[in-house]
């Protein structure tokens, strides 16, 4: 045995030799959304908050994001750091709450199927990422908001002029993450058939095989449409923009946990009457010429 | 048991695809195990060498990426077009082939040299050696652990699942889209499974018994 | 080289060998090339797509993807050890209310997918990917251990624990004292190959999201920046994985050979070919005639 924990201690090193390359990100970064300055409330207090309690006692957020999608929560695999929509409203409730941005600020990742999960056990103050409310997921957890309506839409190659709506999937692959909204929505609707319907974990590998030419359309919301057209070379790809449902997007917090959900609800309030909202919107989303209100947030 | 009865049409048509995959690679991987096999044994030392090398990297890469490798790399190649299953196949094949070569070299080994010895003295060429006395012979050998090969695969098709064919592996997304209890939905999935593999199990043991007092 | 199926080529047999090798390298050659040039081709060996490889925090992130990769391993593999231990020794106990749970409960894990098992643990109980991918290993690949050793010690000949018995040992004397020391030599290489098995096994912990190495590549491959580079990523651990297995690999192998050199149990040997690591024994290899239903060697294959 001490034969193979020396080759495995000599490849380890070998590894952590290599890691001196370069810092920073590729050249063009002129896709990189701008990040919104924040300024950070002191001497937030918050009673009967458990989830707030942990936080303080912490000295840090952990919050809960997506880290593939580009525009809304996209993590820079070369510098570590996240941006987006998303990113910048978490930032917002970060800051509000009286923790600073820059520091003490906690991502991780999390894919879809492991939302509630995750939230449930604790593993995560909040999370922001494209998370649609529904009443099933409300079984299980709390929202805030919305704080942005997004609705189900197509991606498909740009020059394919064959697909302009839901009504032209028949007899086309279409593509989405396992277990999400969109997929099931197709499948009740039986916009194409069972076996024309492709699934996997993540949205990223479904435009990776739209631009192969594995599948015709890959269909979620149109905000993370936007954000993936808008980073691959201009004209590759085309969202429909024929929405075909409303959904609101949430902020997922902890059950039960009501004097956060009201704070964080009075902070999105607070940011509609600032034009908070909407810098963060023009910092990021806005780039792509779309415009968007911020909803109503929903105190149930 | 409601799990099962209510949603009787994901299950059948999930361990139909699983036995589909099955069966088309089984026979696939039989064939160009077989064939890597000759290389492995053949006279020619090239044939012997790529033979023992698609063997060792096969063997030493985890299943899962070689279903990378064909779901995902092959399209980009741009030399034939093929669909999530028949990647899927492709894979199984490509995988299970390699541990296929190596029952049935194995199983060629274990006949004595003189055998072979005393088939060429009389005149038979290299395919006669080998069709009429090394593999007959042979099989015996290599008939248990073939089944234990085929198992491996039958329940190596699940790894599809995660490259977009829906087999019995996919069972569980399609239960939590329905809001069924997944828990209990997988469990069924399990106990299919066994009595799936258990019946096979079983045979092998069984001809290895046989043969085991016949040799 | 003399084989079973020819001998000793003679000039003519050489000089055909020669042609039909010559063919053979030449066609392999071609094949290689052409899907060489196929990934040249299509662009895969653009430096674009290679350059997030000399970026920091991409080694970095790689190197604990390779992290969590050995400590799924680690953790599955004392798992399965342990578990393998406490089910054979259930299923060669004396008792049948031991024996039989055992059994049943060997049987039925190494039935079932491994895929399904993390499954079951990570979508039907709720705990932590790492747990869910520790667990399916541990429980998998602890089955097949625990018949492994079972059929090891089942391989001894006879007159071992009998003469054990003889002096007077009881049971757990004669299998601490006499039986364990045997044949786990003998099982040595044949464990070494199942933890290849369960070394490339982690990689499934992908399909429930442990961020392991193929999960890092996965990710990666899709990134935008660099031309969605799958197949260089594809490249970069399929070489991690294949050295890492082939370092085990070895590692089998070495042990085989040493087995092989041991006079004490000559008949113990295990094959030292390449690429017979996984552990499939010559049908008359590890078990030898005593207890041919259940040689440990056909194991190797299931354990896959």
């Amino acid at each position: 045995m001490r034969n193979r924990s020396l080759a495995a201690s000599l490849l380890v090193g070998a590894l952590a030799l290599t890691a001196c390359g370069r810092e920073g990100g590729p050249a063009d970064e002129n896709a990189e959304p701008d990040s919104v300055e924040q300024s950070v409330q002191a001497d937030v207090e918050l009673e009967g908050s458990p989830t707030f309690d942990r936080m303080t006692e912490r000295g840090n957020v952990i919050i809960g994001v997506k880290d593939d999608q580009p525009g809304l929560g996209y993590r820079d695999p070369t510098t570590d750091e996240y941006s987006g929509f998303d990113i910048e409203i978490a930032r917002l409730i970060a800051a509000q709450l009286g923790f600073d941005p820059a520091s003490d600020i906690e991502y991780k990742p999390i894919a879809s199927a492991a939302r509630e999960q995750e939230i449930a056990n604790g593993n995560i103050d909040y999370y922001v990422g494209t998370y649609t409310i529904n009443d099933g997921r409300k079984e299980q957890i709390d929202f805030a908001g919305p704080y942005y309506i997004a609705g189900q839409d197509l991606l498909v190659r740009g020059d394919d002029d064959s697909i302009n709506g839901p009504e032209d999937l028949e007899g086309k692959k279409v593509c989405s993450a396992q277990g999400s909204t969109p997929i099931q929505r197709v499948r009740e609707e039986g916009l194409t058939e069972e076996s024309n319907i492709v699934e996997f974990q993540g949205y990223s590998d479904c435009v990776t095989q739209l631009l192969q030419g594995s599948v015709d359309a890959v269909t979620t919301d149109d905000a993370i449409l936007l954000g993936y057209a808008s980073v691959e070379e201009e004209g590759s790809l085309r969202v429909v923009g024929e929405t075909f449902s409303d959904e609101p997007y949430g902020i997922g917090l902890p059950k039960g946990d009501d004097a956060l959900r009201e704070r964080v609800n009075d902070i999105l309030d607070e940011a509609r009457d600032n034009g908070g909202w909407q810098e963060i919107y023009d910092a990021t989303l806005g780039k792509s010429g779309n415009e968007a209100e911020q909803p109503e947030v929903d105190r149930y | 048991m409601d799990v099962l009865l209510d949603n009787s049409d994901l299950y059948v048509r999930g361990f139909v695809t699983t036995l589909q995959l099955f069966a088309l690679s089984a026979v696939g991987s039989l064939v160009l195990g077989a064939f890597l096999a000759m290389l492995r044994v053949s006279p020619v030392p090239v044939f012997r060498s790529a033979g023992s090398l698609y063997v060792t990297v096969v063997r030493n890469t985890p299943l899962t990426l070689v279903f990378l490798f064909f779901a995902f790399a092959w399209n980009l190649l741009e030399i034939v077009r093929i669909s999530f299953f028949t990647a899927a196949v492709t894979a199984l094949t490509v995988y299970t082939a390699a541990f296929v070569c190596e029952v049935f070299r194995s199983g060629i080994n274990t006949v004595p040299v003189g055998q072979a010895e005393a088939a060429r003295a009389i005149g038979l060429t290299f395919g006669q050696t080998l069709g009429q006395i090394i593999l007959p012979q042979a099989t015996r050998s290599v008939f248990p652990p073939m089944v234990s090969t085929l198992i491996a695969l039958l329940k190596n098709t699940t790894i599809a699942a995660g490259f977009s064919v829906f087999e019995a592996g996919g069972i569980r997304q399609n239960l939590s889209e329905r809001g069924e209890p997944v828990l209990e939905g997988l469990l069924w999935v399990a106990a299919i499974f066994v009595l799936l593999v258990i019946p096979l199990t079983l045979l092998q043991r069984a001809l290895e018994k046989r043969w085991s007092v016949a040799r | 080289m003399s084989s079973v199926l020819f001998d000793v080529p003679g000039p003519r047999a050489r000089a055909r060998n020669r042609i039909l090798g010559v063919v053979g390298v030449a066609a392999l050659v071609a094949a290689v090339g052409y899907v060489l040039y196929r990934f040249y081709d299509t662009g895969q060996f653009d430096p674009r797509r290679w350059e997030w490889l000399l970026y920091k925090q991409v080694q970095l992130d790689l190197l604990q993807a390779f992290q969590f990769t050995m400590q799924a391993f680690a953790l599955g593999a004392v798992g399965a050890l342990l578990f393998g231990a406490v089910f054979a020794a259930g299923r060669l106990s004396e008792h049948a209310w031991l024996r039989v749970p055992a059994t049943v409960v060997v049987e039925f894990f190494r039935a079932i997918p491994l895929v399904i098992l993390m499954f079951v643990f990570y979508f039907g109980t709720g705990v932590s990917s790492l747990v869910a991918v520790v667990v399916g290993l541990t429980l998998y690949n602890g089955s097949v251990l625990a018949e492994v050793f079972r059929a090891g010690v089942l391989a001894l000949p006879k007159g071992q624990s009998e003469a054990a018995y003889a002096i007077g040992m009881r049971k757990t004397q004669a299998m601490t004292n006499v039986l364990l020391p045997q044949s786990l030599r003998a099982m040595l290489p044949t464990i070494v190959s199942q933890l290849v098995v369960l070394l490339k096994d982690t990689s499934l912990g992908f399909l429930i999201t442990y961020n392991e190495l193929l999960r890092y590549a996965r990710v990666m491959g899709s990134d935008p920046n660099f031309g969605r580079p799958q197949i260089p990523t594809a490249i970069v651990v399929a070489i991690i994985y294949i050295a890492l297995c082939l370092l085990l690999s070895w590692l089998a192998n070495y042990l085989g050979r040493r087995q092989q050199r041991s006079k004490l149990r000559p008949e113990a040997a295990m094959p030292a070919a390449t690429g017979k690591a996984d552990g499939e024994a010559e049908p008359d290899g590890l078990a030898g005639p005593t207890a041919p239903g259940d040689r440990p060697g056909k194991l190797g294959a299931v354990g896959d």
